[in-house]
């Protein structure tokens, strides 16, 4: 039986030479094959009396198993070596960059609009649109400001000419985006005049405005939000209410002083100047103007076809452009119009 | 409005601190924009008297002076200052004076003699930019007198920004009934004596126009001295009014505008022939005015003119040869009352504004015109001596102040305020508001100054004014809660925005008016009748309405160039300006919203996993088609000025035209010099917010069979035409066909491309039979033959 030892250890030292899996399969020939030395051994056991069949049969089982065993641990640290080989093979340099399109980015102002648009919509408010080209009517008459009215002077309008060089006078860039309270409110009338009962108006309006003014702190076209709430208990109160709530929303803090001063515009009454202080940071305590608001002028409404005893209505106007400067430190405003992607891409 | 605090202060004191009061001025309307001190601090410099001059010995341009300081004892002062003589009254800091600038005066030797303080010009005082010399004093200032007190410089500069309804404001007395208001403290308004008459001169006065101005008052003051000085005190406030001193009459007139708001006129009566008119202009009537322009009046312009000529225009300028000048001797004295409305935008119509026009176009006191004239003649009088005839006052009807009703409940809900009649009436009162109370009605008749008080809500701002803006609560809102629509079949312009910047472009905003050159080249708008011009730009690259984002992106391009940007994708989301007759809702002009983008550089971002690829038509299509999924787009070739013949594509969804793609013309390339053409895609924005709402398609469970196949076609043949060709007769079990690879040159006959094509069949019902799959690709060889004259390709 030391034979049988001998046979398995020589297997061990045989399978442990060997590397590669066609070898290894070889040399498991010279072992267990069909003239392999375990399987003669087998194959001589017929030829032993009965009585040491039994005991040489299990021993040379007990080899084979060995063997067998010795075959397969050696196969699968060769497969495992082979493995490791290839995933060492293909490893990467993980730290290199990201194969993949650079991301733009939208507008700053765009991003405070659509900030702007979603605030007032989680309380109700619409968003209308109107056009730039607008009416000299909607801009000015409708909002109760007509023609030869002083307040005419405080907007430096751009006006357009006919082909022939003439002024065309009925037409203007909009100054504001007030006029598209005038619109919505027509178009409010039209449909719902003759209910008993209108349905509230509830709208915010941003878009472009142009005027003739052009230096460090103004730029000849600019951005606006308007809003407007009309319906039939809406107070200067609720005006206050949702403005505060609005502005403590933007700038998502509740350490700032919102004030309200008297002001005047022909579309309101009473007229409001909006100041905000925050009272941290780089513009602690400073009052800035932020807006124009008041309760909607009575005119306005008849001018509408709305009835200003049932209805009352409040409206406001700011300036998203100043409201991202203020939001994200931004100092200068012309930089929102240059296009320089140096400064566009922070807003990514 | 600018003016004087110590001015202000003589009229009505409150007990509050300068800040305090243009904090208060502020809350109340009256936004105060600038609050400056006229002088800065400094201290112990007192008037001096100049008693003896005499060269340093041992300087050239000093001089040893004796002055008197009023410390008994002359003192001796050496002075470099040019103007230095004997008998000047000057200002003198005395040793331990705290000048401008952190300069403190010392007694120290100056070239080895004693000087003992400074004789100052206005500039070392710190209120004046720059100074000659020595600042002269009048011969009478007193000498030893603080120099601060003297020339009243503890003094401050309110400006208010007013607005336009308040135009009662635009005098001292106007502001200091307001403080008054809302201070509560007693006011000493100006009371002003009749200026009886000691000669009879007079001027008739006839009221052609009464309706733009219903009263007029005239006056003839004769035997003026126009030379006499203006006093200090008056100059003083003048400037601080930021009006300039010019001479004693007509800062008279200026004066008495400030302090009561009343715009006067003076005239050369002797330059008046007859009558005095105030009527609207004549037919051609043209007028040189005092600030040397002459203008043609329209006919609605209000003219005061006498039997022969126009004078002036009226509450707006006068003329110059009927202006006083420093000759004149005798005055013919204006105060009236012009309608707003007949002065309102006229200057502006002739591009210049007075601090008349100003006053008359917002309203001006009707009540207090005579007033006016009467202080005017009284300074006249004591300024420049003088005789003055009686008052003529034209009078016809004057604006009348209908009595307004306000109703304590309709207060109440405008302003969302429990207030209270008492309250009400309290703050009327506060107002002085004359009222007469009728339960909780209240009629009030506004004063003769206010022309902002015409209806309800107009008392309603007082109140709320008085009240104070920041007293009224400010609860959350309540309204209905009532869902807003949100259509599935629209997707928000957000959306549609962040999806572009997800794919690499970067949103820019430009200017809406453009150069011509822009609309030429990439409209190909030449005529005047195409072009939407600006009657007044600010500049003329910024005179036309653009009807193409293009420009603004190729400008923007080049920038971004400049600036080592070398890879640029770029959109912008705005309207387009066109001329279209049938355009609503402003008639005659469409005005689109549309979506452009533009694509420059490397294809990938630069780095070591870009090959180096440029984009190209191909990658900005597949962002438009990504942008614009799952809709079917079709491409058509399309001739545009912007862009390449060869190279561009109109865009068609279910067979509408939504917008263009293509590479910028090789000709826009080289006049703008770039380097590589851009591809530039215009969509119209609402296309892109339109969106298909799912709808559910059966799945099939048999298994597609796909075939594939290439075929040899003319080089020339657009794959959509082959396509549509195909779809017209293509068997029913062919659910899809896909092109996947193209290829033309070796192996493929010149002018001719080889196409692959994909076809995949499928049946809902059933597993489709190879035999029939067969029929069916030879149905579509066969229609590609005949169709295309494609050839298989072995």
């Amino acid at each position: 039986m030391d034979n049988l030892d001998q046979i398995v250890s020589e297997a061990r030292a045989a399978f442990a030479a060997i590397s590669d899996p066609d070898a290894l399969e070889q040399a498991k020939a010279r072992f267990l094959g069909k003239s392999g030395q375990i399987t003669e051994l087998l194959k001589g056991l017929g030829k032993l009396p009965p009585e040491e069949k039994k005991t040489a049969g299990a021993a040379i089982n007990v080899a084979k198993t060995a063997v067998e065993n010795a075959l397969n641990e050696r196969r699968e640290a060769i497969r495992k070596a082979a493995l490791e080989a290839r995933l060492a093979e293909e490893a990467l340099d993980v730290t290199l960059p990201g194969r993949a399109e650079a991301r733009g980015g939208l507008h700053p102002v765009t991003r405070t609009l659509e900030r702007i648009e979603s605030l007032f919509a989680s309380i109700g408010f619409e968003v209308a649109d109107g056009p730039e080209i607008e009416e000299d009517f909607h801009n000015f008459t409708a909002l109760n400001t007509p023609e030869d009215h002083p307040a005419r002077s405080m907007h430096d309008t751009f006006y357009l000419q006919n082909p022939d060089g003439s002024l065309a006078d009925k037409v203007l860039l909009r100054t504001h985006t007030s006029p598209i309270q005038a619109r919505y409110m027509q178009a409010h009338v039209a449909k719902y005049g003759q209910l008993e009962k209108m349905p509230e108006i509830r709208i915010i309006a941003p878009g472009r405005v142009y005027r003739v003014d052009s230096d460090a702190t103004h730029s000849p076209m600019f951005h606006q939000v308007e809003g407007l709430w009309v319906g039939e208990n809406v107070s200067f109160a609720d005006l206050k209410g949702v403005i505060a709530d609005f502005l403590k929303s933007f700038f998502e803090t509740d350490d700032l002083t919102v004030r309200f001063r008297p002001s005047f515009f022909p579309f309101t009454e009473p007229s409001a100047e909006i100041d905000v202080a925050f009272m941290s940071g780089a513009l602690k305590g400073r009052w800035l103007e932020i807006a124009g608001c008041g309760m909607v002028h009575p005119n306005v409404l008849k001018i509408a076809g709305i009835d200003p005893e049932k209805y009352t209505g409040f409206a406001f106007g700011f300036g998203p452009d100043r409201l991202t400067m203020l939001r994200y430190g931004v100092n200068d405003l012309r930089l929102f119009f240059e296009g320089d992607l140096r400064f566009l891409r922070q807003f990514a | 409005m600018k003016f004087s605090e110590s001015w202000l202060r003589t009229l009505v004191d409150p007990k509050l601190t300068s800040e305090e009061l243009s904090h208060l001025l502020t809350m109340a309307g009256l936004e105060v924009e600038e609050l400056d001190p006229v002088a800065p601090a400094f201290d112990s410099v007192v008037v001096a008297h100049v008693l003896e001059v005499v060269k340093h010995p041992d300087a050239d341009r000093l001089n040893v002076c004796k002055v008197d300081t009023g410390s008994g004892t002359p003192t001796t002062i050496v002075c470099g200052a040019p103007n230095v003589a004997v008998g000047l009254k000057v200002p003198c800091a005395l040793p331990g004076a705290q000048l401008p600038g952190d300069f403190t005066i010392k007694i120290a030797k100056v070239r080895g003699i004693e000087s003992s303080g400074m004789l100052c010009s206005a500039k070392e005082l710190g209120i004046a930019e720059e100074a000659s010399g020595l600042l002269i004093l009048p011969a009478d200032a007193p000498v030893g007198q603080s120099i601060r007190q003297y020339l009243d410089l503890d003094d401050n500069q309110f400006e208010l920004k007013l607005t336009p309804n308040r135009a009662d404001c635009l005098s001292l007395l106007g502001i200091a009934r307001e403080v008054g208001a809302i201070t509560g403290a007693a006011t000493s308004l100006p009371v002003v004596p009749e200026v009886p008459a000691t000669i009879a001169d007079m001027r008739a006065i006839v009221l052609d126009a009464p309706e733009a101005c219903p009263l007029y008052c005239g006056r003839v003051v004769k035997a003026v001295n126009a030379k006499a000085p203006t006093p200090e005190w008056m100059k003083r406030r003048l400037e601080r009014s930021g009006i300039r001193a010019i001479s004693a009459l007509v800062d008279i007139t200026n004066y008495v505008m400030l302090e009561l708001g009343q715009p006067l006129h003076a005239f050369d009566n002797t330059k008046l022939e007859g009558v005095v008119h105030a009527r609207l202009a004549k037919p051609e009537e043209k007028l040189l005015l005092l600030n040397e322009q002459t203008i043609a009046v329209d006919a609605d312009i209000l003219m005061i003119a006498d039997d022969v000529k126009p004078l002036a225009m009226a509450g707006i300028m006068g003329g110059e040869e009927s202006g006083i000048t420093l000759e004149t001797s005798e005055l013919f004295l204006e105060s009236a009352f012009f309608a707003p409305k007949a002065i309102a935008g006229r200057a502006r119509r002739y591009g210049f504004g007075s601090d008349a026009s100003h006053r008359f176009e917002r309203g001006v006191d009707f009540g207090g015109a005579r007033r006016a004239i009467e202080r005017a003649t009284q300074l006249i009088l004591e300024i420049c001596g003088g005789q003055a005839g009686p008052v003529v006052e034209a009078k016809a009807a004057l604006p009348v102040r209908q009595p307004v009703r306000l109703r304590t409940a309709r207060a109440e809900k405008v302003l969302g305020l429990p207030l209270g009649a008492e309250r009400i009436a309290g703050l009327f009162k506060g107002l002085a508001l004359s009222f007469e109370q009728q339960g909780d009605d209240f009629l009030v008749t506004p004063p003769s100054w206010r022309f902002d008080m015409e209806i309800e809500e107009d008392l309603i701002e007082e109140i709320a004014r008085l009240y104070g803006y920041d007293n009224i609560p400010s609860p959350a809102p309540r309204g209905r809660l009532k869902m807003q629509l949100q259509r599935e079949a629209q997707r928000p312009a957000f959306r549609v925005r962040q999806m572009l910047a997800d794919r690499g472009y970067q949103e820019v905003v430009n200017f809406a008016f453009v150069e011509a050159g822009w609309e030429a080249d990439f409209a190909a708008k030449t005529e005047e009748a195409d072009l939407i011009r600006l009657a007044n730009p600010i500049a003329s690259q910024m005179a036309v309405m653009r009807s193409t984002l293009f420009g603004g992106l190729i400008a923007n391009l080049v920038t971004n160039l400049k600036r080592k940007q070398n890879r640029v994708r770029l959109f912008e989301v705005g309207r387009t300006f066109h001329r279209d007759a049938a355009a609503q809702p402003v008639q005659g002009f469409h005005q689109p919203w549309k979506l452009s983008g533009l694509a420059f550089g490397g294809a990938l971002p630069d780095g070591w996993a870009s090959d180096g690829r440029k984009v190209d038509f191909f990658d900005v299509k597949g962002d438009i088609e990504a942008l614009l999924a799952p809709a079917a787009l079709r491409f058509e070739k399309l001739a545009h000025p912007a862009l390449h013949p060869g190279r561009a594509a109109r865009i068609l969804v279910d067979g509408k035209e939504i917008g263009c793609i293509g590479e910028l013309h090789p000709e826009w390339v080289q006049k703008y010099e770039l380097t590589a053409a851009p591809v530039l895609f215009e969509l119209a924005f609402d296309a892109l917010k339109a969106v298909v709402v799912p709808a559910y398609a059966e799945v099939s469970k048999f298994p597609a069979v796909v075939r594939d196949l290439a075929v040899v076609v003319d080089r020339d043949l657009a794959l959509q035409a082959l396509f549509d060709g195909l779809k017209k007769d293509l068997p029913a079990l062919v659910i899809d066909l896909q092109l996947f690879d193209v290829y033309a040159g070796k192996g493929v006959p010149e002018n001719k491309k080889s196409l692959a094509l994909r076809v995949v069949m499928q049946d809902t019902q059933r597993t489709l039979q190879d035999s029939e799959v067969d029929v069916a690709m030879q149905h579509v060889i066969a229609c590609l033959d005949k169709t295309f004259g494609a050839q298989l390709r072995a």
